[in-house]
């Protein structure tokens, strides 16, 4: 298939999700009602349910999954190490205690940007961390090593600070910081994540010439003129606008960042500029199944996405990995 | 060797860590008591009660003798849990631990049937003597407690008077809801949680006069409920609470998620703090006389 004819399919698999992420929930609401409901603000009730409750969901599922693919995507193609992921490297867990910590101190109910701004400061000294330690090779090890480091200190201290909340309830959201999900989210969370978002992607954008001239080596992509200096700022910021932003609003979703340019990167040849997008849209594509998913399989439950996408996803990337080992490759 | 030292320097550290957090947490806790030579006889009064139960700890405070009760949770002392939070602030207040229950020598320990087996387990196996309340699951069963209560702290007249003026009180609300027109009411809380048509706040509704949402969705104690389903099921009046001031949780968001907010502006809105229904107390009929205003006022409305 060709590069336009993959991403022309994945961004109507995307479109196609988004309308089952609309049209399906725990309220039986018929097609044609919903629709009506939807774009011509028909039913009361009805109209509540599409245009606050479903469909802020259904942006946040697009988002959520284009960010997590985008960073992972681009992180993998800086760190050239196939295990660089938000979430493996310790930015989600950083992110999510950033949000934290916004959260219990009141900062987030003073001023509503505080909560993604956290995020991304978290996500920010995460991702620095790691591209220090690991360096511009990203070795294997010091990727790992670091990452469960970074990520299980992240994942203590939320749950040190929830813990310490005055809110009963705040305890039993570690689980949500840790696991992520898009129940109860509205258009106000919307807002919030979609300049980040935006900002993100802008700043991702222009870096995938770079990261192709990067795969032929260091000295060969300085030679083309890259500075892989500006190239690792500017990937560190667009990564913690993405990850911070997500994080915030949804929580630490896992292995999207993984999953989804690894699925596709044979497809697109391997060059980052081309992988990049399509990761954003396979992404997206993850995290809008996983969340239908988790409606149909228990809607009174809030079953988080992070379980959905661990559960469908693990086996799936052990196949690939037996795969690959097979085919010598 | 010098690689040693750091170790063992940042073993101490963490230690110091440790026993600061502890000596930070403790200064709120009550101080141990000498272990009594003679507990109480049997049928004498209990001198020294300790509560570890929210529900128990509210109970106790209404009828214990001055210096009777000698501590309550530290729930009792959270405005949003405690209608009684004020009160609670000139007790001590215990963490519900056996081994800080047992250092207080109490001849009573009040727990509520739901508090952890292993707890109570334990205590018993030190040889006190532990009662266990279960919580009222409608309002009839608050007359009940309040006697039983009153009974075990040796306050029978105390608890005699407050029964039957609980008693005189539900008949008159129960009266006035009987020619009500039942408006359809949603109670929804934290979670999503909607207790459910057993629950003592689904009696606190059916007293003022509503109708419960809750036998819609099929609910016998409680369950989660999804925004949408509380949407579509177009209540007449929403009765939730409100998200806590201080510690933010995602948990209460839904209480202000803009869905909730345009149903409440559109129908009726009603705040009941989680306080008024978590316990059966006295506090739960003066509720009921809100709701069932808040009630009267809808109806005038209409």
């Amino acid at each position: 298939m060709s590069y336009g004819g993959l991403m022309a399919a994945l961004a109507a698999l995307v479109a196609a999700l988004f309308c089952a992420s609309l049209l399906i929930g725990p309220g039986a609401i018929g097609l044609a009602d919903s629709l009506d409901a939807l774009l011509r603000g028909r039913g009361e009730a009805v109209t509540l349910v599409m245009r606050e409750i479903r469909l802020p969901r259904a942006l946040l599922g697009v988002m959520v999954g284009a960010a997590l693919g985008a960073s992972g995507a681009a992180l993998q193609g800086f760190l050239r190490n196939p295990l660089a992921e938000p979430g493996l490297i310790g930015v989600s867990a950083m992110a999510s205690l950033g949000a934290v910590i916004s959260l219990q101190t009141g900062l987030a109910a003073a001023f509503a940007l505080a909560l993604p701004l956290a995020a991304l400061a978290g996500a920010l000294a995460a991702a620095l961390l790691i591209l220090v330690m690991a360096g511009p090779r990203g070795a294997a090890l010091t990727l790992i090593l670091g990452g469960v480091a970074i990520s299980a200190l992240g994942g203590a201290a939320s749950a040190l600070v929830l813990s310490l909340s005055p809110n009963p309830f705040a305890a039993a959201e570690i689980v949500f910081w840790t696991m992520g999900s898009l129940a109860d989210r509205s258009m106000v969370h919307v807002g919030l994540m979609a300049p980040f978002f935006l900002i993100g992607l802008a700043l991702l954008a222009p870096l995938g010439r770079g990261l192709d001239a990067l795969t032929l080596g260091e000295d060969a992509a300085e030679a083309m003129g890259v500075s892989l200096r500006r190239l690792r700022l500017t990937l560190v910021a667009a990564t913690a606008a993405l990850v911070g932003s997500a994080t915030a609003v949804a929580g630490g979703i896992g292995f999207v960042g993984l999953a989804a340019p690894h699925l596709l990167r044979r497809a697109v040849g391997g060059a980052p500029s081309r992988l990049i997008p399509a990761a954003a849209l396979g992404g997206a594509v993850l995290v809008l199944a996983a969340d239908v998913a988790v409606r149909v399989i228990a809607p009174d439950r809030d079953l988080k996405l992070g379980v959905m996408t661990a559960l469908v996803g693990a086996p799936f990337f052990l196949h690939l990995i037996a795969r690959a080992r097979r085919e010598g490759l | 060797m010098k690689r040693r030292g750091a170790g063992f320097a940042s073993l101490l550290w963490a230690g110091a860590f440790l026993m600061g957090a502890a000596a930070a947490g403790a200064h709120d806790m009550p101080a141990p008591a000498p272990r009594s030579s003679s507990p109480a006889a049997a049928g004498e009064a209990p001198r020294r009660v300790v509560s570890i139960n929210l529900c128990t700890d509210q109970l106790a405070m209404l009828l214990a003798a001055p210096g009777q009760l000698i501590s309550v949770s530290m729930l009792a002392r959270d405005p949003r849990s405690s209608v009684m939070a004020e009160e609670a602030q000139a007790l001590p207040i215990n963490h519900g631990l056996a081994e800080q229950v047992f250092l207080l020598n109490p001849d009573l320990v009040l727990a509520g049937t739901f508090t952890s087996a292993a707890t109570v387990g334990m205590l018993e196996r030190l040889g006190l003597r532990v009662e266990r309340l279960a919580p009222a699951y409608d309002l009839e069963e608050i007359a009940a407690l309040i006697r039983r209560m009153g009974g075990l702290l040796g306050r029978e007249a105390q608890a005699e008077a407050m029964a039957a003026e609980f008693e005189a009180d539900l008949a008159v609300l129960r009266a006035g809801a009987a020619e009500s027109t039942r408006p359809r009411a949603a109670l929804y809380e934290a979670n999503g949680y909607a207790p459910g048509e057993k629950s003592l706040a689904a009696d606190l509704l059916r007293t003022a006069g509503f109708a419960s949402v809750a036998a819609e969705f099929g609910l016998d104690y409680g369950g989660f409920v999804p925004l949408e389903l509380l949407v579509l099921a177009e209540p007449d009046v929403v009765i939730a609470g409100r998200p806590r001031a201080e510690g933010a949780a995602r948990g209460e968001e839904i209480l202000v998620h803009p869905a909730l907010e345009a149903l409440r502006a559109r129908r009726g809105v009603e705040v009941l703090p989680d306080r008024d229904w978590i316990c059966g107390l006295p506090a739960t009929l003066r509720a009921a006389g809100r709701l069932e205003a808040a009630r009267r006022a809808l109806e005038v409305g209409k």
